[in-house]
């Protein structure tokens, strides 16, 4: 296994109101290729802010993020974009999707935008729709479709382009047990077969239970990093 | 992105479908507008050219200055020669018109006399078509004359009224003779049918025995107005001795309102468009504030800015689009319905008559005029979608995401 991610000294600081608010404080850390990883801590730990830190949609105050071997702190807005386009899955707390889209399109999304030729595109959001076990809800619009299984779609979405990683922030916030479970099922047996790294942000005991490794944030700082048996 | 921006019109289809409607009453009002100026203006157009002015005439150079009996266009055999050859010629009208006094029993008025070959009259304007009472120069009739309706009015004089033309001759001298009223015509214009007077050539020669034929103006009647401009110039080569003139020049007022119409369409959508284009900003500042999460979603997994860009501007185009072609399909219907009926405006028909105009309008409506509201909507669009997707590009993933 290699490192997939690399934070260095990474720091993010918020300017408001004339008070800095440190979110991330100074953040070393590997990630290596086909984690399990939740990232753990209170609210106001700076879970999201790391993650966004790392998907490249914030930009750090300081420090690097260097994905396998690129530093994304040194990429334009533009190039950023680029980046996440071909190397990141992301996954949101309320899901996300694109309302007047139907699953299948929604999943086609992200490769329509990396320009993949059609037949390519509904061959693979047909083969990931299929795994997730919404076959037969391709064509269903996000509205006709419960919290579980629109955060499945999603996950199908992230996964859609083959990124490098999947950043889930919260994935499971809306979701009772029973979806928050398949859910949970579903991406640690894709991470499993496929390799995929998964890191998330999450609250969610259930989550905790299946992470193969925990880093724990406190005040923006690593707490602790523990691997789990 | 085009399927995708669709879609995204009708995330709210009560407000696109409000601003859907006030396009297409824009466009509609517009277009009925333009259509109905156009039909008054060529109608007054061609009614200018097939009853008074034809698409060419032929003076002297100092006639229509002077108009006097003496400026007779020379070499009359040689333009004939020359205007046999032309393709597009559909007739030719050879003019004696001469400023004259006119008397009935009641009372006089002067008038603008011409005496013509009927046949060749009738093949080039169509005072024949607006005789209204009596008959179109009868054969059997000597020194009969055709007056317009509003003369007859003034003079008090009915078919085979007797007036009394008073005229110079060639040499400066009063000659006077009496026609009988064959015919009354009403052109729609009362300042035409008050002023002119026609009678034939032969009469006319009955007047001046001593010379030949006295002609002041030829008429050229042409297939096709496109081709005036073009023999204007090509007659102004081959004969340079006479006075060349298309009906723009002899009528520049309406040759003016002709050049004006192609702006009026232009002018006034551009003002129904700039409206709405602030409906529409509106429309999309709403729909691009309620998706700010979405967008920065959008951003997040990698849209470009210049796609989100093009989103925006391909839904404003869309919405402006859509709303432009059912106004212009209503249009279509309306134009072609009212230029069957025409439209009625009896009551203004006085007014109207004086400045030439007819009482009933016929709408008309160009191919170029509806691809000019086209133009008009792409344009308009873009320019709308300026505003909203600027506030879409200024979104930062991270800050649009955290938005509720």
């Amino acid at each position: 296994m290699h490192s997939i991610i690399e934070l260095k000294n990474l720091t993010k600081i918020y300017r408001e109101d004339g008070n800095e608010v440190i979110a991330v404080d100074r953040v070393n850390l590997q990630i290596q290729q086909g984690e399990f990883t939740a990232i753990v801590g209170p609210s106001g730990s700076g879970k999201t802010t790391l993650l966004n830190l790392l998907g490249g949609i914030d930009k750090p105050t300081q420090g690097q993020i260097i994905v396998d071997g690129v530093d994304i702190t040194q990429l334009s807005f533009s190039q950023l974009v680029d980046f996440r386009l071909h190397n990141i899955g992301f996954v949101f707390q309320s899901y996300n999707l694109i309302p007047v889209l139907t699953a299948k399109e929604n999943v086609e999304f992200v490769m329509f935008l990396q320009n993949r030729p059609r037949p390519e595109r509904e061959s693979r959001s047909r083969e990931l729709l299929t795994a997730i076990g919404l076959a037969d809800r391709m064509n269903s619009r996000p509205s006709k479709l419960s919290g579980g299984q629109q955060q499945r779609v999603a996950v199908a979405r992230a996964l859609a382009p083959r990124p490098k990683f999947v950043l889930a922030d919260e994935p499971t916030a809306n979701l009772d047990s029973r979806s928050a479970e398949n859910l949970l099922e579903m991406m640690e047996m894709l991470n499993r077969t496929e390799n995929i790294t998964f890191i998330f942000s999450t609250h969610d005991p259930r989550v905790m239970r299946k992470a193969r490794r925990i880093i724990t944030l406190l005040d923006g700082r690593i707490d602790s990093d523990t691997i789990a048996g | 992105m085009i399927i995708l921006a669709w879609k995204n019109i009708w995330r709210n289809p009560t407000r696109s479908l409000i601003m859907l409607t006030a396009i297409v009453i824009g466009v509609i009002s517009g277009s009925l507008f333009t259509a109905f100026y156009n039909g008054m203006i060529y109608q007054r157009i061609n009614d200018a050219i097939s009853n008074e002015t034809s698409n060419i005439q032929i003076h002297t150079p100092q006639y229509l200055e002077n108009k006097e009996i003496t400026d007779t266009i020379p070499h009359i055999s040689q333009i004939i020669q020359h205007l046999d050859t032309l393709k597009n010629l559909k007739a030719y009208s050879l003019r004696f018109k001469t400023m004259a006094m006119i008397s009935s029993a009641n009372n006089n008025t002067g008038v603008v006399f011409i005496g013509v070959d009927p046949e060749k009259e009738r093949a080039t304007t169509n005072i024949w078509k607006h005789i209204v009472q009596g008959e179109y120069f009868p054969p059997d009739r000597k020194n009969g004359m055709l007056i317009g309706e509003k003369l007859a009015e003034k003079l008090k004089n009915k078919i085979r009224s007797k007036v009394v033309v008073t005229l110079q001759d060639t040499r400066g001298n009063v000659v006077s003779a009496a026609f009988r009223i064959v015919g009354i015509f009403n052109t729609g214009n009362t300042g035409f049918d008050e002023r002119v007077v026609y009678t034939t050539q032969s009469d006319v020669l009955k007047l001046f025995p001593d010379t030949m034929p006295l002609i002041h103006e030829i008429a050229i009647a042409l297939y096709d107005d496109q081709y005036t401009t073009t023999y204007v110039s090509q007659l102004q080569k081959v004969l340079p001795f006479v006075d060349i003139k298309s009906w723009k020049e002899l009528y520049p007022e309406v040759g003016l309102m002709a050049d004006y119409t192609q702006y009026l369409q232009l002018i006034f959508m551009t003002i129904i468009f700039l409206a709405l284009s602030f409906g529409i900003i509106n429309t999309m500042l709403m729909a691009v504030m309620e998706r700010t999460r979405e967008l920065g979603m959008l951003m997040a997994i990698g849209m470009k800015r210049s796609k989100i860009f093009l989103m925006i501007t391909y839904e404003t185009v869309l919405l402006m689009g859509c709303g432009t072609i059912v106004g212009l399909g209503f249009s279509y219907l309306l134009v072609e319905l009212l230029s069957i009926s025409g439209i009625n405006l009896a009551s203004f028909a006085r007014g109207l008559n004086q400045m030439g105009f007819s009482a009933i309008v016929y709408p008309v409506l160009t191919l170029r005029e509806y691809m000019q509201t086209v133009e008009l909507v792409i344009i308009a669009g873009i320019i709308s979608s300026l505003i909203p997707a600027r506030r879409a590009l200024k979104l930062m993933p991270s800050e649009a995401l955290r938005k509720q």
